[in-house]
């Protein structure tokens, strides 16, 4: 008998334990650890509430589809707004309502039904060769222009930054239009579509291209690494379509797991990352574009210009984005 | 041997090769399912790009590997030559490499941007690409090179142990006849090899199939990667499913071929005669060429990228260095042990029963447990996944109906998901080592023994264990260097937050930055070394 009672206590103690962990949370994270790290370092230390932060690249939403009501996660992190949509179609998360996150966040860059909320933005820039092409006045829709033949370089069509892109030019363009201009696109390719955006500006560099597509943040980090300075260095940071609809605008955000078991720590932890403190370490060390109005990009970010934006509501892009990667396939852009 | 088995040890070996091929039932019940169109698109687009792609790949990465192993196995195995005792066992050293980190430095060296093109431009003066022609590095041609640089010695090995079984006296015979090394080769050593050079050709293609780094990295679309695009980018595991079912079909068909080729292997070889060997004495030109080609293959194919890992992880020595560093080498190190030891565990316990039993029935666990080596890792991490979680429920389902609050997801959601992946995939690996070691005992020590009142397991532990000493320890050496570089398995299982240093190593090389996963590809590198040296070793005192 008293084996059984010193069990049951041993085994009431495990899952007090596990029931007071409740104090603590799990960050799901399509972003790079490192990048949120110190601010959840700085949340921890105000609130007292530990943060647990996994990364990966792939596959967040099918591992919580998975999980099901045993998913640990509280919060989402992810770098593209695709990926938000994703959680909100597999129905795999809450709204959160606050009202400092709908003070600090812009109705453009939240969901309506605040199912998730933008943190930063990121420009699809083109960047062009110094000196080749030097400054361009470009639309995304010259990536198509038979003068550029073999002169342009991207990573692969599938990636969720171009897929928004091209969500975004059907959305502006139809479908049809948008097949015709990604055939142009591919034919103008320079090689096959590789590596990252950061790939992309070395073969300009190398001269292996003269134009390549890719994120604005990338250029900041390039320039900070002594290694790649030279090759952000020989490159010029373009925005496109100023003179008409505007660049076209990803953002990264957040959104409250359904099954998190702690969700008014969660929301605390989401209006800390929508604060002005978090906003700047983001715009500082991954050098985007804070959502929040009065926080301000980075000198070096800031020293790019100013830039107008498409107007397009970001969710209005998700509509299109199974008809992107289809057309993606049907032109075998990256094949 | 007769040896009447309670029908526990039966019960046990079936339920352990169930549970070993419980993965393909799941993927196979899996791809059944009706999928939301997904499928017929991929069909229609860019499927048949994906499966000749692969095809090609596993085509001409067996055709390089066996152009590149053949004359260097049978140089060791036959000639004399300055070096021979080096490249004898310093040619299986790239199979302690992983083909993605070979790409990398590679493309790092033959880029456009890379040091041969640009001392070619300064030389010639060109300027841009469309100056002159450079075969492109990332391509499909490339990656078939990078991986038939480090498969090679699958086939090496066993095409210079079928060479050196080759008769004495059949070589004597043609030497007496007037044939010259050539000549005796072409004539003889080949064809008499060739069920082994068979063999070697279905491991490197079943290799080939299974690798996702090295094309992804390539921006070659092949089966594999498409099983991991089409689950993730589509989301839809059904199409993945259906897609991996495609690709067993051409594996089995490759396994088929090489038990085929197997069966017919013992025909061909008998153990030579102790005695001298038969060895053509190289000189002047002739053994300058030998020497010369084997240090040519030893250079490419595993000095060269070595030499480069190492000058990178000097310049980022302090960056990766690291508390990361540590802890991922530690994950990587206990799981490929943990992996080895329960690879081994099922080997003796499902050679043991196929031995001592005389029922026919009791054969097939230890086949059935040998088909998860023909699994790639995505393929594998699919059909673990499927039914895994519905055990998870089921736990916690069992818990909370008692009135305790569920452990959550206690399987999937941790290591044991890929402890358990690792073992159904490399299981093969120790049985077969095993099973070679059990070939070379004999049948009448097992008599003798339960003459003199062994049972099973006294038997097991007092006869059969000691003298398989060498097979199983073999058998945990390869389990373990496998275990090591498995990357796609782990990258599709581990649980969140979990790397071991080849998902820490692979995540640098699809970001671009090496430099600073060096270090820790040169921890995978050299913790393979130990072993391979230690089985060449052991597989020389065998000869």
């Amino acid at each position: 008998m008293k084996m059984v009672k010193s069990l049951a206590v041993i085994g009431l103690t495990c899952f007090a334990s596990i029931a007071n962990a409740a104090d603590s949370l799990t960050v799901y994270s399509y972003r790079q650890a490192f990048l949120i790290e110190p601010i959840l370092e700085n949340f921890t230390k105000e609130t007292g509430i530990k943060v647990d932060v996994v990364f990966s690249k792939k596959g967040i939403a099918e591992r919580m589809m998975r999980e099901g009501r045993l998913s640990k996660a509280d919060i989402v992190l992810t770098s593209d707004f695709y990926r938000l949509m994703e959680l909100v179609e597999k129905d795999l998360v809450v709204p959160a309502s606050s009202d400092i996150l709908k003070q600090n966040i812009p109705e453009k860059y939240r969901s309506p039904d605040d199912e998730w909320y933008a943190l930063t933005m990121r420009v699809r820039n083109v960047y062009s060769s110094k000196d080749r092409l030097g400054k361009l006045d470009i639309n995304y829709e010259d990536l198509a222009d038979p003068k550029y033949k073999g002169k342009i370089c991207t990573r692969s069509g599938k990636h969720p930054y171009n897929v928004s892109l091209v969500a975004s030019m059907i959305a502006h363009h139809g479908e049809q239009e948008t097949k015709t201009w990604l055939e142009g696109w591919k034919a103008n390719l320079a090689r096959k579509p590789q590596g990252n955006d950061r790939a992309q500006v070395k073969a300009v560099s190398e001269g292996l291209c003269d134009l390549a597509i890719g994120n604005s943040y990338y250029l900041g980090k390039m320039l900070q690494d002594p290694k790649q300075k030279a090759w952000a260095d020989a490159i010029e940071i373009n925005f496109p379509n100023q003179d008409n609809r505007g660049s076209h605008i990803n953002v990264s955000g957040m959104a409250l797991a359904k099954h998190s078991k702690n969700q008014a720590a969660a929301i605390e932890l989401m209006e800390y990352l929508s604060g002005d403190k978090a906003q700047q370490v983001y715009a500082e060390v991954n050098f985007e574009y804070p959502v929040k109005a009065d926080v301000s990009p980075s000198k070096l970010v800031a020293s790019w210009g100013t830039f107008k934006a498409d107007d397009l509501p970001i969710y209005k892009l998700a509509e299109y984005h199974g008809a992107a990667i289809k057309l993606l396939d049907e032109v075998k852009f990256d094949l | 041997m007769v040896l009447g088995l309670a029908k526990g040890w039966s019960v046990a070996g079936y339920t352990l090769a169930l549970l070993i091929i419980m993965p393909l039932i799941a993927l196979i019940s899996q791809s059944l399912m009706p999928d939301e169109a997904v499928f017929p698109h991929l069909f229609d687009t860019v499927l048949p790009t994906y499966i000749s792609n692969s095809l090609w790949l596993i085509f001409w990465v067996v055709i390089g590997s066996l152009i590149i192993a053949i004359p260097a196995a049978w140089l060791v195995a036959k000639c004399q030559f300055p070096g021979r005792s080096v490249f004898q066992w310093a040619l299986l050293l790239p199979l302690a490499m992983p083909a993605y980190v070979v790409a990398y430095v590679y493309t790092d060296l033959f880029d456009y941007a890379g040091p041969v093109q640009r001392s070619l431009r300064s030389f010639f003066g060109w300027q841009t690409p469309q100056d002159y022609y450079f075969p492109e590095v990332r391509s499909l041609g490339g990656a078939s090179i990078m991986l038939a640089l480090v498969l090679f010695p699958y086939i090496y090995l066993l095409a210079r142990t079928a060479f050196m079984e080759q008769s004495t006296s059949l070589s004597q015979a043609t030497r007496v006849m007037g044939c010259g090394p050539w000549k005796s080769f072409w004539r003889l050593s080949l064809p008499m090899a060739r069920p082994a050079l068979a063999v070697g050709a279905a491991l490197v293609a079943m290799e080939t199939a299974a690798d996702f780094a090295t094309v992804s990295y390539f921006a070659v679309p092949t089966l594999t990667t498409a099983v991991y695009d089409t689950w993730f980018e589509y989301g839809s595991l059904t199409a993945a499913a259906k897609l991996s079912t495609i690709m067993l079909l051409v594996i089995f068909a490759m396994v088929g071929f090489e038990r085929f080729a197997r069966r017919k292997q013992k025909l061909f070889q008998k153990p030579s005669a102790p005695g001298e060997l038969d060895v053509y004495s190289l000189s002047g030109i002739k053994a300058l060429a030998a020497t010369g080609y084997c240090s040519a293959l030893l250079t490419l194919a595993f000095l060269l990228p070595f030499i480069i890992l190492v000058k990178y992880a000097y310049g980022y020595f302090a960056q990766s260095w690291n508390q990361e560093f540590f802890e991922y080498s530690f994950n990587s190190l206990w799981i490929s042990v943990l992996v080895s030891l329960i690879c081994v565990a099922i080997g003796i316990l499902l050679m043991f029963i196929r031995r001592i039993s005389p029922r026919r029935a009791d054969v097939l666990p230890s086949r059935l447990a040998s088909t998860g080596y023909a699994l790639p890792g995505t393929v594998l991490a699919i059909g673990i996944l499927v039914p895994f979680t519905h055990l998870d429920f089921a736990i916690n389902d069992l818990v909370e109906y008692f009135g305790f609050e569920g452990p959550g997801l206690i399987l999937t959601g941790s290591s044991f998901i890929i402890v358990c992946a690792f073992c159904i995939r490399f299981a093969a690996i120790a049985i077969g080592s095993i099973e070679n070691s059990y070939k070379r005992i004999s049948p009448s020590l097992d008599m003798a023994g339960i003459t003199m009142g062994l049972k099973p397991v006294g038997l097991l532990r007092r006869v059969h264990i000691p003298l398989l000493r060498k097979g199983v320890f073999a058998g945990l050496l390869l389990v373990f260097i496998e275990c090591m570089k498995e990357l796609p398995a782990a990258l599709l299982l581990r649980p969140i937050g979990f790397e071991n240093l080849a998902t820490y190593v692979f995540q640098f090389v699809s970001d671009e930055q090496l430099e600073h996963g060096a270090l820790a590809a040169i921890v995978i590198v050299l913790v393979g070394l130990i072993p391979l040296i230690y089985l060449n070793r052991s597989l020389e005192h065998d000869n």
